[in-house]
């Protein structure tokens, strides 16, 4: 019979970098074997444990950046290189690695995965001009992986609400240009991976249907295991678990998920609407 | 030909594999996938009078062998909630779902079985024995035969639905629970709930589960959950849910023949996928024809000599 997933490892931050204000990007020395899209669960002594998306592995070192908002996450906020820390994963369902003229679409820290995605479809030798990465924040000091993706040579399409840096606007509408230069130029785009706030996701979602390209989305739900035990991250109609046949799921199945850009559920499982506008 | 179907408390199961409560199913969609998969029936995860978050942080850890423990604390979206879900998703399909229902008080057993009856479920499952929230609330029903045989008595009292009390084995005596909820009007009970545990981490001298302690499912529950059953049916006439620790047909078997009409199936899901119910009724089958046996009911109680 074959084993779930691996059991949790304790390991000690072999590096920390200060990414944006209250966003810190953790390093560890280890082996991880993840995929673009899978997510670890970290866990520390009585604070529990909280999934956290993985921003690189490179086979030697693997990253998990983190935003301060909740109590075991303001407490990564104060740990230093040498603290051990708890790891399990990688766990769920990474994205495909489909597409030969691909666009990311990344905002706030959703922007990790999708840094990753880029350097580990380089790394496998796809050619960096193929790769448009679009990032938006609320303003410029709240951009990730900006130089990183800058000396990755991908095509970087920056936006920014109030137009501290790049386009003054949202990245759905880069998108919308990126998807149309492509087109015009002969070489259309096959495939949108995305991963962020649901409501912006759902926006990437709407325009690749829109304009037929593929996509791939990263979801978040409540999770309360991360290995599909507990069902706090089922989503309606069908009761797929997001931690384990998620988090990255195709258009198909994203057209599926009803809830998708309309509700999630709570840690009690009752349905919080997201609120549009 | 194996036949996998069989009946239980007046409800027809394609397969006797139950999904039991607490795994993945706090949504009427999560019971509905158990059913697609292969579960001739599903209970919902344990309802309770108001929404609870449950534990927050390690909520569950596998360990050794093919086996959990796990405090999640009874997380749910209360009562009011749970009808809707229960209502939306029995619509959908001709497979019994069943209710699960979870309380602190005699009262609130009687008002959640009196409210869950308006979804109109095929048997109400109760939860007297979760020991995961023993700190809030003190002795488990499920501890004591005559606080188990009240509970049971309220909740008869509030429905006319058939009911299957949940017994636990943090207990004593567990057959003497059962001859009592039995005398107290019980349709049916479900042969076990988790065996209360607690892991510790050496390295930081802290115990795993944020809730120090938890509840012991899969390979390691399983020879205490057959016991279970093998000793209540000694002594109960009403049929017997077995639960605990099955993973392979052979464990569904065996639990049929400590006495089970039909088999709770939780931790499986994590080892083997949410395919299990499937991979579990091909093992049933396989196994049935290597033994000669054509149907369920034959297997009931077998063990008993």
């Amino acid at each position: 019979m074959e084993m779930g997933v691996a059991t949790p490892v304790k390991l000690p931050i072999a590096k920390i970098v200060d990414e944006a204000k209250d966003i810190k990007t953790f390093f560890f020395t280890h082996l991880l074997k993840s995929e673009p899209g899978q997510f670890i669960m970290v866990i520390l002594p009585k604070l529990g444990m909280r999934p956290m998306s993985i921003s690189s592995d490179n086979g030697a070192e693997f990253g998990t950046t983190i935003c301060g908002v909740g109590p075991l996450s303001n407490a990564m906020m104060e740990k230093k290189p040498g603290d051990i820390i708890g790891i399990r994963g990688p766990l769920g369902k990474p994205f495909s690695g489909r597409g030969n003229h691909v666009v990311l679409v990344g905002g706030g820290y959703g922007s990790g995965p999708m840094a990753f995605w880029a350097e580990r479809a380089i790394a496998r030798g796809m050619d960096s001009k193929k790769i448009h990465y679009i990032v938006g924040a609320r303003t410029k000091e709240l951009l990730l992986f900006e130089e990183r993706m800058r000396r990755a040579k991908v095509n970087l399409h920056i936006a920014t609400n109030d137009g501290s840096h790049g386009y003054k606007g949202f990245n759905i509408d880069l998108l919308r240009q990126v998807i149309e230069e492509a087109k015009h130029s002969g070489n259309p785009l096959d495939m949108i991976y995305t991963c962020g706030p649901e409501l912006m996701e759902k926006a990437v979602f709407d325009v690749a249907v829109e304009t037929g390209t593929d996509c791939e989305i990263s979801m978040e739900r409540y999770m309360k295991c991360g290995i599909g035990i507990c069902g706090s991250c089922a989503v309606d109609p069908d009761g797929l678990l997001i931690c384990v046949d998620g988090p990255c799921v195709n258009k198909e199945t994203a057209a599926k998920i009803t809830e998708f850009g309309a509700y999630h559920r709570d840690a009690s499982g009752q349905k919080v609407y997201y609120k549009k506008g | 030909m194996a036949d996998l179907s069989t009946s239980i408390c007046g409800m027809k199961l394609r397969s006797p594999l139950i999904l039991a409560s607490g795994i993945t199913d706090t949504t009427g969609a999560s019971l509905l996938r158990a059913i697609r998969n292969g579960a001739g029936a599903a209970i919902i995860k344990s309802v309770s009078v108001e929404p609870r978050e449950g534990h927050k942080g390690h909520v569950v850890q596998e360990f050794d062998d093919l086996s959990m423990i796990n405090a999640m604390g009874l997380p749910n979206q209360g009562i009011k909630h749970a009808i809707d879900e229960l209502i939306e998703a029995q619509k959908r399909t001709d497979a019994p779902l069943i209710a699960n229902i979870y309380a602190g008080t005699v009262e609130d057993f009687g008002l959640l079985a009196r409210e869950i009856s308006k979804a109109k479920p095929a048997m109400i499952e109760v939860n007297i024995s979760c020991p995961n929230v023993h700190d809030e609330f003190g002795t488990p029903f499920s501890a004591l035969p005559e606080a188990a045989a009240k509970v049971t008595k309220e909740v008869k009292k509030n429905t006319s639905i058939p009911i299957s009390i949940k017994l636990s084995p943090n207990t004593i005596a567990i057959s003497q629970v059962a001859k009592a909820v039995e005398k107290a009007g019980a349709d049916c009970i479900t042969c076990i709930n988790t065996l209360a545990g607690m892991l510790i981490d050496i390295d930081t001298a802290v115990p795993i589960l944020s809730n120090l302690s938890g509840g012991i499912s899969g390979k390691a529950l399983k020879p205490v959950a057959v016991k279970a059953v093998y000793d209540c049916h000694e002594v109960v006439k009403i049929p017997i849910i077995g639960t605990g620790g099955v993973l392979t047909g052979r464990d569904a078997i065996e639990h049929i023949m400590a006495g089970a009409g039909a088999v709770g199936v939780g931790t499986a899901l994590f080892y083997r996928g949410q395919e299990a119910f499937s991979l579990i009724n091909a093992e049933m089958k396989e196994e049935m024809k290597r033994l000669g046996y054509k149907s369920i009911k034959e297997m009931i109680g077998l063990a008993h000599h």
